[in-house]
């Protein structure tokens, strides 16, 4: 067994938030993301689901200390990245890379796709010359299916498709070792959604990345991942193989997600069994107490609002924090 | 059954700096009374366009030619005083951003009520009970405290919820549902889509949703139309179309949606992207994306023709197939 590349311990991230006092400020913390672990293999995907506010693209940030963690370790290859100077994390980044939801908003509008593309050679590849390094651009671009000839646009030239192509080379040039996906294809109409997702798919295999995919879609997640990690207000709700996650949800809260999603087919989708949840997700400066979700939970019971419910093996490959989930 | 609204030959196109750009061409659809018509389409397909054309929404560089009715009355030559008649009365629509389509500075009761006071001319004691009622209606919690309420007082979902109420006050004829749970959550985007099936089912009245979710088709719709670069290019039941889709830019739709209930391999892709509306491929705009083209298809624009079953499709291959 390999070691993991990467592994999340207990990882905070708590944002002050005013909540009141004229003069002298009161602050509560909002907790984004609160005590979430998980380890992340090579060539291994796990997608992070949840809905919008559950803290996924922060915990994304802050696995790449874009935002810095409150509490608890982000160790990448043994290495505390909360604990390095910025120094040290610029260095470390070389191998920690990130794709963005909005393709054409995380693009220079002034650097044309080349210079975009190169520039991390120029930060972390000093050395190489002008030619080289517009060989491994073009031939990045090639990679990722935009031809070579286009290095000379801006942004604004290209589909959001191909701006999301160009977030990737920028993002694999390189070569990194795991790579963060933040919803890249979201933004994204459903036919070049598919060539995305294929796309960082082989790119995965080819290069054994490590990738964190973070979406709201659970049809794509189920496609791209490996593991599944179900978020719900900053907490870990269900961490799991696919195949289990999928065919044998144990947590309320996973199985309500996967009824909600609509089924391109009229006949399923008129015939199936939808948990409905009612309400709106609680407020993350004032969450439930006990177990986050028991407001909307269908089997809450005074129990959950009381204890909050650990982690606990659910089978092979299978963990979930519920108090109910073998009722 | 008789159509509440028929669009006929529909042309919409924008004067730009560049050109002329055409977003919708030579479009005709119908909904019956009880009926949900489902638009879908990529963006910039001209889904949306073809409704704002219907509601006199257009932007001020458009022009639209063609016919739209609304029983007798034709929608696009109507003034602006006669439209205002019957929007919101007879034909209302439900956007897709329910925060910038709410007026930010308004109560929620204010802004539900001025649709039949405006409409009605009931006074405004009656038009906060029934602005009350109809909250009641579409399950808003403690109706009574939210009419006071200010649009960002409230989360997406009951922001969604207000919006439906709101094109339900008048108890219209035609429902225009422009990608209504686009903007949610799942979880949440399920609790809207039962509301619009309950509205369906109770009010009789005819509901068109334009969207670009396939599942949320599936789900609500009777009939299906598929729009690509401003053209209708597949018509039919929902039955028939997601079971046997004859248009390869459906069947390409429909396998390249990834599905939550079917464990698949890689994903099947439309090779390409949407064509520029400036600059149309020639003959069929698909041509240059689809797996099936032959000559013809680079020479000559299919049209769109009814099939046996009541189905519609613009492509030549059923008919060089037949040829071979």
């Amino acid at each position: 067994m390999n070691e993991p590349f990467l592994q999340v311990r207990d990882l905070k991230v708590h944002f002050p938030v005013r909540t009141g006092g004229l003069f002298v400020g009161q602050y509560t913390p909002l907790k984004a993301v609160d005590g979430v672990s998980f380890d992340l293999n090579p060539g291994e995907t796990l997608g992070v689901v949840g809905e919008s506010g559950c803290g996924k693209s922060t915990l994304g940030r802050a696995v790449l200390q874009l935002i810095g963690a409150t509490d608890g370790v982000v160790s990448w290859l043994g290495t505390d990245l909360t604990s390095l100077n910025k120094k040290e994390l610029i260095a470390a980044r070389e191998n920690l890379q990130i794709v963005f939801q909005d393709p054409l908003a995380s693009l220079d509008p002034r650097m044309t796709a080349g210079d975009i593309i190169a520039e991390p050679l120029r930060n972390y590849r000093p050395t190489l010359t002008k030619a080289g390094r517009r060989k491994m651009v073009e031939d990045m671009m090639e990679r990722v299916g935009l031809l070579p000839r286009m290095i000379n646009r801006y942004p604004h030239e290209f589909s959001g498709g191909q701006c999301q192509r160009i977030g990737i080379a920028r993002a694999m040039i390189l070569r990194p070792k795991l790579v963060i996906c933040d919803e890249p294809v979201s933004a994204l109409d459903v036919s070049i959604q598919a060539q995305v997702v294929n796309l960082l798919m082989d790119l995965q295999r080819d290069f054994g990345l490590a990738l964190l995919f973070i979406s709201h879609d659970l049809a794509i997640v189920r496609h791209i991942s490996h593991r599944v990690l179900v978020l719900y207000l900053g907490k870990v709700m269900e961490l799991a193989d696919k195949a289990a996650l999928y065919a044998t949800p144990r947590h309320p809260y996973t199985q309500a997600l996967l009824s909600a999603v609509p089924i391109p087919d009229p006949t399923k989708e008129r015939n199936k069994d939808r948990i409905l949840l009612t309400g709106d997700l609680p407020s993350p400066i004032n969450p439930p107490s006990g177990c986050v979700f028991r407001t909307r939970c269908p089997r809450a019971t005074s129990v959950c609002a009381e204890t909050v419910p650990e982690l606990e093996s659910a089978g092979e490959g299978q963990e979930v924090a519920c108090h109910h989930w073998q009722d | 059954m008789t159509s509440v609204l028929e669009i006929d030959k529909l042309t919409v196109s924008f004067s730009t700096p560049d050109g002329a750009v055409e977003a919708v061409t030579d479009v005709s659809l119908s909904v019956e009374a009880g009926e949900c018509l489902g638009l879908v389409g990529e963006s910039g397909s001209g889904k949306s366009q073809t409704f704002m054309a219907a509601m006199g929404l257009l932007a001020d560089n458009a022009t639209a030619n063609g016919h739209i009715r609304l029983d007798s009355m034709d929608l696009l030559s109507a003034s602006e005083k006669k439209l205002n008649t019957v929007r919101g009365e007879r034909i209302a629509m439900i956007f897709q951003d329910p925060m910038t389509s709410l007026t930010p500075h308004m109560k929620i009761g204010r802004q539900l009520a001025e649709v039949l006071i405006e409409h009605q001319g009931v006074d405004k004691e009656t038009g906060r009970r029934r602005s009350r009622e109809m909250l009641d209606r579409v399950h808003i919690p403690e109706a009574e405290r939210r009419l006071d309420m200010y649009p960002h007082e409230l989360s997406g979902g009951l922001r969604q919820r207000v919006m439906i109420a709101m094109a339900l006050m008048c108890e219209p004829e035609v429902i225009i549902a422009d990608e209504p749970t686009t903007a949610l959550d799942v979880t949440v985007q399920a609790q809207i889509l039962d509301l619009l099936t309950e509205v369906k089912d109770d009010l009789g009245a005819a509901i068109v949703l334009i969207t670009h979710d396939l599942g949320v088709v599936a789900g609500l719709a009777d009939r299906v139309a598929v729009m690509y670069a401003g053209r209708i290019v597949e018509q039919g039941t929902v039955a028939d179309i997601f079971a046997a889709p004859t248009h390869p830019y459906t069947q390409g739709l429909l396998a390249c949606t990834p599905r939550l209930d079917v464990e698949t391999e890689a994903l099947v892709t439309i090779a390409g992207q949407p064509p520029n509306l400036q600059n149309l491929p020639s003959g069929c705009s698909f041509h240059p994306r689809c797996p099936h083209v032959f000559d013809r298809c680079k020479a000559e624009r299919p049209s769109l023709e009814n099939l046996s079953n009541g189905q519609a499709k613009a492509c030549f291959r059923a008919a060089q197939e037949a040829a071979e």
